[in-house]
This record gives C-alpha cells, structure tokens and sequence, in this order.
C-alpha cells in the first residue's frame, strides 16, 4: 500500500524539532506516533468479535443476499484498541486545557453525568415499549421539561429536537403553524442580524421563508430603528440571539420583544448563549416567545468531537399547542405519550421531528447536571462564566483590540485583527500560533460583523489559574506579532501532531474515502 | 460547588482586576424588569451521592431491554456491543473535544471520520458517505430535500414499507419546503406499489429495506422505473446490520442510501442519541447535507484530514446552504466505527448470519401457535405477526408477564387498520429459552 509519506516528512527540519542530525530513523518522535488507516492495517480476514457459527440464510432470501465483498477490515481487540488510543492522542480535549472556542461552551464535562447515563434503566430501555414499563424515562423526562420551564420562565417545551439547529427547525416549524392557523400563511419572512449564527438564515430558509438581515448598531447590538423598518405584516419572525453572538446582551430586548409583537411576528431566541443568564434571568420575561436551548453547551452533555447534542425548544403560551410529537402526559395511570399530530391530546401539533421520542441519553446527563448544580449552583455558573470572560477581556484589552470595548460583556469577549494590522499576522496564523502555545483556539472570523473576529469563551470551569496561564500565553504572543516574529506565526503550528493542512486542495479534489488502488503520492502546493 | 474552581477570593480580586464593585456589575445591560431579586424555585445543589440515589431511583421504574425475553425492534435493536466500544469513547480526547475546527490537534476525530465514511460508504455500497446525521429518520427527510435540490422537482413518493416515524420526518421537512409528498398505503409486501406513482414530477422515491414490516425487497426495478423518470431512489434502511447479509442499496441502483446505525456499536437509549447513515453517488457530493471529511496533505507533506466541501454548509453559505445542519453524531459515529472495526467482513457476515438464523427459529416457534399467522414472506431478522386480538393489549399482557414480545404496529400507525399485527425482532442476543418461554406464553394466553 502506499502510504503518501506517512512517516517521512519531506523537510528535515519539519516535524522533528531536533537539532540537526537528531532526526528519528522511522520518522516517528517519541510518543508521536503517525497511525496508519484502518485499511492499511492487513485486517481483511480478521475479526474481534467471537461469535458462534451460524447457519446458512433460509432459501427465502434467494436471489437478495449480497454476492460482492464489502471491503471491510477487522481488528482484533489490542490492536483496535491501540488504533483508537494513538487517534486520540492527536486531539486536543477539554480535558487536556482551556478550549476557548467562543459561543460552543466547552466547559468541563462531569463524569458523574456519563456514569448515570450507563444505567440499564436509561441506556437498555427501547423507545417502544409499552409506556407502562418505561415510567421512570417518562419522568425524568418530565424533571428535566420542569427544569427548563422553569429557568426559562416558559410555559411549555418540546424535548425531541436533535441539536440546536434542529431546534432551530423545530421554532420556526411552530411558529409557521402558528400564522398557518391564524390566517397568515402569508408572512414569510424572517429578521436576522448579521451577527447572527449561519444556522438561523440556513434555518428560516430551509422552512421557505426569505430572509432579511437586520443592521447592529456601533455597540454590536440590533439596531432598533432598522429593526422597525423592516418589521410589517409580511413578517413571521424576528431570530436573534440574546446574549448575542459579540458577547453582549441586547439591551434593547424587551423593546424588541414589543415592536417585533406589535407587527404581529414572533420573537424565536437562539438560545446558544443561554450559560450566561441561566439562573440569573428568564428568557420568558424578556418576551421571547421560543428558544432552543443546546444541552451539550448549558448544561454540559459531551461535544464529541461534534455531536450528539440534543436542542429542546421552550416555547409559550401561543405557540405550544403547535410543538411536535410525542408529547408527554400524565393522567391517572402515570406518565404516557401522545406519538401522533392529530391525535387526542394533540390535534394542532405540527407534526414529527424525528423517530421516536429524542435524545434520551442526553437528558440523563444534562438532568444529573442540574441536580448536582440546583438553582444556586447554575446561577454561580452563569456568573462565573460571564467573570472568566470579563477578566480575559480585562487582561488584554492593552495588547489585542476588544471589538466592543466600552461596558461588561456577557460569557464570551470578542477581539477584532485591527491590533494586528501592519503586523503581517492575520487572525488565522494567530490561531495556529496558539497551538504551538498549548491552547486551542478561540473561534475565529465569527461573527462575520467583526473584522478577523476572535472571541473567547472561557467558561465557569477554567481556574483562575489557568486563565492566567492562557492570558500570559496570549500576551506574549501579542508582544511577538508587534516585535515582527512573524516566522513564528506563518508556519504556525510547528509543535502539533501536524503542520498547517492545505484546506484548499482538499475542497478542490475531494477525496473523502480510501481507495485500494495507491493513489499517486500526493504533493503539497 | 464542585464543578466551579473559583474561590470567594478569586471572584473579589478578579472583579477589582475589571474594575466593578460586583458581579451585578457585569449584567448591567439586563433590562430592570426582567431582574430577579430571587432565585428560581428550583432545589439547591447536592453531591455526587444524592444525585446517585434520584437517579438511580428514576431508572428502577423502568424495564431494562436485558432483564428478560425481548422482541422489540421497529427500528431500534437489541444488539451486543463489545467493551472495547465504550471504553474508547469515554476518552477524553475524543468525549470531551469538539467539532474539528482546528484540523492540525483534531486528526484524531478527523481521522475517524474518514474511516467511518469508507465503511459507511462500502456497507451502502454507494460511492461516498458524509460524518453521520442525527439519525436514519432525519436523514431520510434530508434525502428527499437533496433530491429536491439535484432534480428541481417537488414531488416525493413514499412505499407503504417506510417506517411511519421516518414518514413523518419526511413530511414534516417536505411541506415546509413546499414538497408533496405521497405515501402509499401501508402494506407487509409491495414496495413496488410506488411505481404506479412515479410520474414526470417526481424528485424521488422513497422505499425501505428490509420494510417496516421487515419485508425484503430487491428495489433494482424500482431503480430503474424512477430513473427513467429522472427521479431519484432513495433507499433506507433501519438496521444496518442487514447489511452485512442482503444486497446493498447500491447493487440495486440507489442514488441516495440513508439508514439508522445505531445497531452497530450503539445501546438503545429510549431512542436516541443515534447515528444517521448518509451516503450517495458522487456527482451529487455538493448538494450533500452535513458534514464531510477529506483527505489533504500538511505543510510537510504529511497526509491529514481536515472538513471539506463546506461551502455546502450553513456557516458559510448560511440562507443558500444545502442544509441547516451544523452538527453531526460523531461520538455515535465513532461507537459504530469501532464496533465496525472490531468485526470486520468476516464478523459482519457471521453476526448477520446469526441474527437472520434466530429470527428463523423465532418465526417457526410463532407459526406453531395456534392463532398466530406469520405475514412476512422474505425477512432479515424482524417480521410482523398477525395476533387473535389486539396486539397493543397483548403486549401489555405479556410485559406483566415479564416479556417485551414486540411492537404493536398500531403504535406506528394507528390508522392503517392493522391493530392485530405485530412486530417482533431476534438478534443475537435472542435466546433459544427466551423464544421457549415466549410460545408458551402465548399458548397459555391465547388459551384463556
């Protein structure tokens, strides 16, 4: 199999960190292993799952088994567990140190909440089942829809969406059922500011509504005369997210609330902030009338290198009889479901988001997350988060450039590139710079209203210790891109498991699978 | 509180460092109104024990899948997952990172991706796979807007055999977006009905294998009907165990392949966090939902992995995306890519061999009770079984008995006026006692 120089970097002071004549013979360093693709590894006849003998397929299936080889490689235990162990050792984790990717959340995760989640009474459980055997899932379902409701100040909940975008849909589905029964099927438009997360237009479009941008105001937050200029009978909806996505809480929000009511749309909240308010402030006396809340980021369900999250939706009193099935009741004989829009017990739902009933084993962990934290300890939370974020922007408001510098901001600090300007380092080669450091870094050329954007979301869970850390490693970075050490950054990052990946080259001849056949060795551009 | 490092003295000395006297300071931009001098009425924080005791108490109240015979499926399985699987995604290298956005210290998850795309893309035997959806059900529905998008039609067909939680995904997308949607009648046998449907309009034709009812099908027919109609074949499948035994969607002419994974490496979790299959032929690569990963090269040469084609993505091309996806299900991806390597070709085909073969002994223990008919002609380890009586009241019968004997499919559809029918599994955790114990059950039952 060739191999494409896995192994042999083609510069020999790359990759290596040796002084001259200390480069490994294998191309190896250390610990640093390269870890060949599973395809590579010669398991084609093995396995590492004993099973019996079984029998060969009833003559029923003549003619419908498949006759051509899959292509599949086994493993046998050590060495899958060896593959595993050596691809994980190329990620950077929470785990590992601060991971400040601003508006993701990526606070510790509690082990306590995987630990839960592993019962058998929630993890062996089928969705379908009768009802009767699953009456401890209806309730903790139940708690945790009482939790939300509660902190949000709402007065219903749909649990099932699947991720925050999905909540997104979810929102915008009820609200759309919303005008369909009231006789406004004709508003089809919905508000947005530019700051916004793609996954709102994405969203607004994906339901069949345009969407129009709303201008921000020199202070990063909507600009409320353009916000009334643009609002009318044509409207549905208004989409902004509060904290917003600069880091700052839209003052301006129950008066937005007011006008976006009075044109007769609704306000849907992008709840993606909510870590900074939880506990402090209810989204339900702002005047929200729905917000997906992202349990993998308030309340701490693993991000696993990118799902599965879960995106319930709070919504009011206007709009839940819309929310989607399964809808959880409670009668005389306990907790029961309601599977089908239309049905008795919910004749206006607008339908189905998904299979079954949600993420389940996403509840378990965001409710045993809020058990161990309890009113006081998420309003710590909140509070906390929004110090970390505070004090990083503080500490180095004198070397990078705040994008908002006048007043607090929420949980996240935004940075603009003009501190870099002349300095022939960009936000990007900052970045990479910063892994060298030990540091994930932050979110980047997000939001798109700030120029170079950088915005740092520390989180409750970073000591201060630590933030001191990172605040001295930003620091001295800075102080390197003003001194004109720009080889550090150009070529950044020199100290991770690999070298600055060619982005480009991969969107223009996509390879997004392994082939058999040796591919001609490919060249860097 | 034990997860906050923070100390009394840290937040004093911190909040001097910012210059404010407190923390109400920094939520001076939260309107009067919406202040609260009080905390919500919600308990105070507890330990680790306590939590233990609610939780534990909660999951007491509900059957495990493992405490007894168990024959549910209806798109979600009871399969053996080795421990090498939960061990590894319980690292915090791939538990606690995120979305790989920083290519260079994410070729852990990168990596993984791309391993997953190839197996997913050899099991569909289709040309590429993306990182996974949320689940098979919403990438179904995801399916039939890329084939809105690819034909620019608005028309989608759906066989009687789709599973009718899928259905309503579909719908529920499809008449946002302004897509008609048909949907044959409900039937055990005839996936084929859908060609008598099919007609210039079509985008796509939605068709399942094996069915809800666990009906096999060869859909090369209906491949090639909605082909010369210029419509697409969209091809789920809710257990993708069967790939490992049937003909892949692929072999049979499919251009979409979307299936629910969860069968390989996942548990059932009351129904989700699952892991949505995706895969197509590669010239509709840019109208793919989701997310993808590809192969490159570092500054070095080095070969790497970063995301790609995200010009397709809602964070690029935000109202002109091809979805509004953000996310995938990559720890779910990860489980099933795991388990998929710990078997191999060779595991695959005996565990799927094996679950077909219990599923046989199941139908012929069933046959023998007198009552009960088989309905399903050709089946993979699921098939449907017309009860005396309602199958809802004889699931509840049989649950006091100990044994979870399937699912009532008037629970997926209860208009289809098929309340006596019944759907039951087998897999390999199937027992031959567990089968025993349930035909004397029923014998004993149907006797009273």
């Amino acid at each position: 199999m060739s191999m494409n120089n896995v192994g042999r970097p083609t510069r020999p002071e790359a990759a290596n960190d040796a002084p001259a004549g200390h480069e490994t013979l294998t191309g190896a360093r250390g610990l640093l292993q390269d870890e060949a693709l599973i395809f590579e590894l010669d398991g084609w006849n093995k396995t590492g799952v004993d099973l019996p003998e079984a029998a060969a397929p009833s003559s029923d299936l003549a003619g419908l088994l498949r006759t051509d080889p899959i292509g599949l490689p086994g493993l046998s235990e050590p060495e899958a567990v060896r593959h595993y162990v050596r691809l994980s050792q190329k990620n950077h984790a929470i785990d590992l140190a601060l991971y400040p990717l601003g508006s993701c959340t990526m606070k510790h995760n509690p082990r306590l909440n995987e630990k839960m989640a592993r019962l058998p009474g929630f993890s062996d459980i089928h969705p379908l089942q009768p009802t009767s055997t699953v009456q401890g899932a209806l309730q903790l379902m139940d708690r945790l829809a009482h939790w939300l409701k509660t902190l949000t100040g709402m007065p219903a909940v749909a649990l099932s969406p699947k991720a925050g975008a999905h909540g997104e849909l979810c929102g915008l589905l009820a609200i759309r059922a919303a005008h369909e029964a009231a006789g406004n099927g004709h508003r089809k438009t919905v508000l947005a500011p530019t700051s916004a997360h793609g996954t709102n237009p994405a969203t607004a479009a994906f339901v069949g509504y345009t969407v129009v941008e709303i201008a921000q105001t020199e202070d990063g937050r909507v600009d409320l005369k353009d916000l009334e200029s643009k609002l009318g009978d044509h409207v549905a909806a208004i989409m902004v997210t509060n904290p917003n996505t600069c880091g700052l809480f839209e003052r301006d929000v129950v008066e937005i609330a007011r006008l976006t009511h009075a044109a007769g749309a609704y306000f849907y909240c992008d709840g993606a902030n909510f870590n900074a308010i939880v506990g402090r402030v209810r989204p339900g006396d702002l005047g929200v009338d729905a917000m997906h809340i992202n349990l993998h980021k308030t309340f701490s369900t693993p991000h696993g290198g990118g799902g599965p999250g879960a995106g319930p939706v709070v919504l009011s009193e206007a709009l839940a009889p819309f929310a989607p099935t399964p809808w959880l009741t409670h009668g005389e004989d306990g907790f029961d479901l309601v599977e089908h829009a239309g049905e008795e017990g919910a004749k206006t739902a607008f339908g189905r988001m998904s299979a079954f009933h949600g993420q389940m084993g996403m509840y378990v962990r965001a409710y045993a997350y809020m058990l161990s934290h309890g009113a006081d300890g998420l309003k710590q939370a909140a509070e906390d988060a929004v110090l970390n974020a505070n004090y990083v922007k503080a500490r180095l408001k004198d070397v990078m450039s705040p994008a908002f510098p006048e007043g607090p901001c929420m949980h996240e600090a935004l940075f603009d590139d003009s501190w870099l300007e002349g300095t022939g380092v960009t936000t990007l080669d900052f970045a990479k710079a910063m892994i060298d450091e030990g540091f994930h870094p932050m979110t980047m050329y997000f939001p798109l209203v700030v120029h170079g954007a950088m915005l740092i979301e520390p989180t409750e869970t970073e000591s201060r210790q630590e933030l001191d850390r990172f605040i001295a490693a930003l620091r001295a970075l800075a102080g390197a891109a003003k001194a004109g050490d720009t080889e550090r950054f150009k070529g950044a990052p020199f100290h991770a498991p690999l070298r600055r990946l060619d982005e480009t080259q991969a969107a223009r001849k996509p390879r997004l699978k392994w082939k058999p056949v040796a591919a001609a060795p490919l060249a860097a551009e | 509180m034990r997860y906050l490092p923070l100390t009394p003295e840290d937040r004093a000395e911190m909040l001097g460092v910012i210059g404010v006297k407190s923390i109400d300071d920094l939520f001076v931009d939260v309107p009067a109104s919406a202040r609260r001098d009080k905390p919500v009425d919600l308990p105070h924080h507890v330990g680790e024990l306590e939590v233990e005791r609610e939780m534990a108490a909660l999951a007491k109240r509900n059957r495990a899948a493992g405490e007894g015979p168990f024959f549910c499926g209806a798109g979600a399985y009871r399969h053996h997952v080795p421990a090498t699987v939960d061990h590894i995604i319980q690292r915090s290298e791939f538990l606690t990172s995120y979305t790989p956005y920083q290519p260079e210290i994410a070729q852990g998850t990168l990596q993984v991706l791309f391993e997953f795309q190839t197996q997913v893309a050899a099991l569909t035997g289709m040309e590429v796979a993306n990182a996974s959806l949320y689940d098979g059900s919403t990438g179904a529905a995801e399916a039939v807007m890329m084939a809105q998008r690819v034909t620019r039609r608005n028309k989608a067909v759906m066989s009687g055999g789709v599973h009718p939680h899928y259905v309503g995904a579909i719908e529920t997308l499809a008449h946002a977006a302004g897509v008609q949607t048909t949907r044959m009648p409900a039937a055990i046998d005839a996936e084929d009905a859908v060609i008598a449907a099919i007609d210039q309009d079509t985008a796509c034709v939605v068709v399942q294998t094996p069915n809800v009812f666990g009906t096999v099908t060869d859909v090369t027919k209906i491949a090639e009907a909605a082909h010369a109609a210029g419509a697409l074949l969209i091809v789920v499948t809710t257990e993708a165990v069967s790939y490992g035994l049937l003909k892949s969607p692929g072999e049979m002419g499919a251009d979409i392949a979307v299936a629910e994974g969860q069968s390989i490496g996942n548990g059932l979790n009351f129904g989700g966090p699952y892991v949505g299959l995706f895969a197509c032929k590669e010239k509709f690569v840019r109208q793919m939902p989701g997310r993808l990963c590809g192969e490159t090269v570092d500054a070095d040469g080095k070969r790497g992995f970063v995301l790609t084609l995200s010009t397709r993505e809602q964070h690029i091309r935000r109202d002109k995306a091809t979805s509004n996806i953000c996310t995938n299900s990559g720890l779910c991806a990860l489980a099933f890519s795991i388990h998929m390597s710990l078997l191999g070709e060779t595991g695959l085909r005996k565990l799927a061999a094996l679950n077909h073969q219990k599923a046989v002994a199941l139908r012929d223990a069933l046959a023998a009770v007198p009552g009960y008919e088989i309905l399903t002609p050709r089946f993979f380890n699921e098939f449907a079984v017309r009860v005396p009586g309602k199958a809802a009241e004889l699931v509840e019968t049989l649950a006091s008995h100990g044994v979870l004997a399937g699912v009532p499919f008037s629970r997926l559809d209860a208009g289809a006026g098929m309340d006596d029918v019944l759907l039951v599994a087998a897999t390999e955790t199937t027992m031959d006692i567990d089968i025993t114990f349930l035909t004397k059950l029923l014998t004993k039952v149907v006797g009273q």
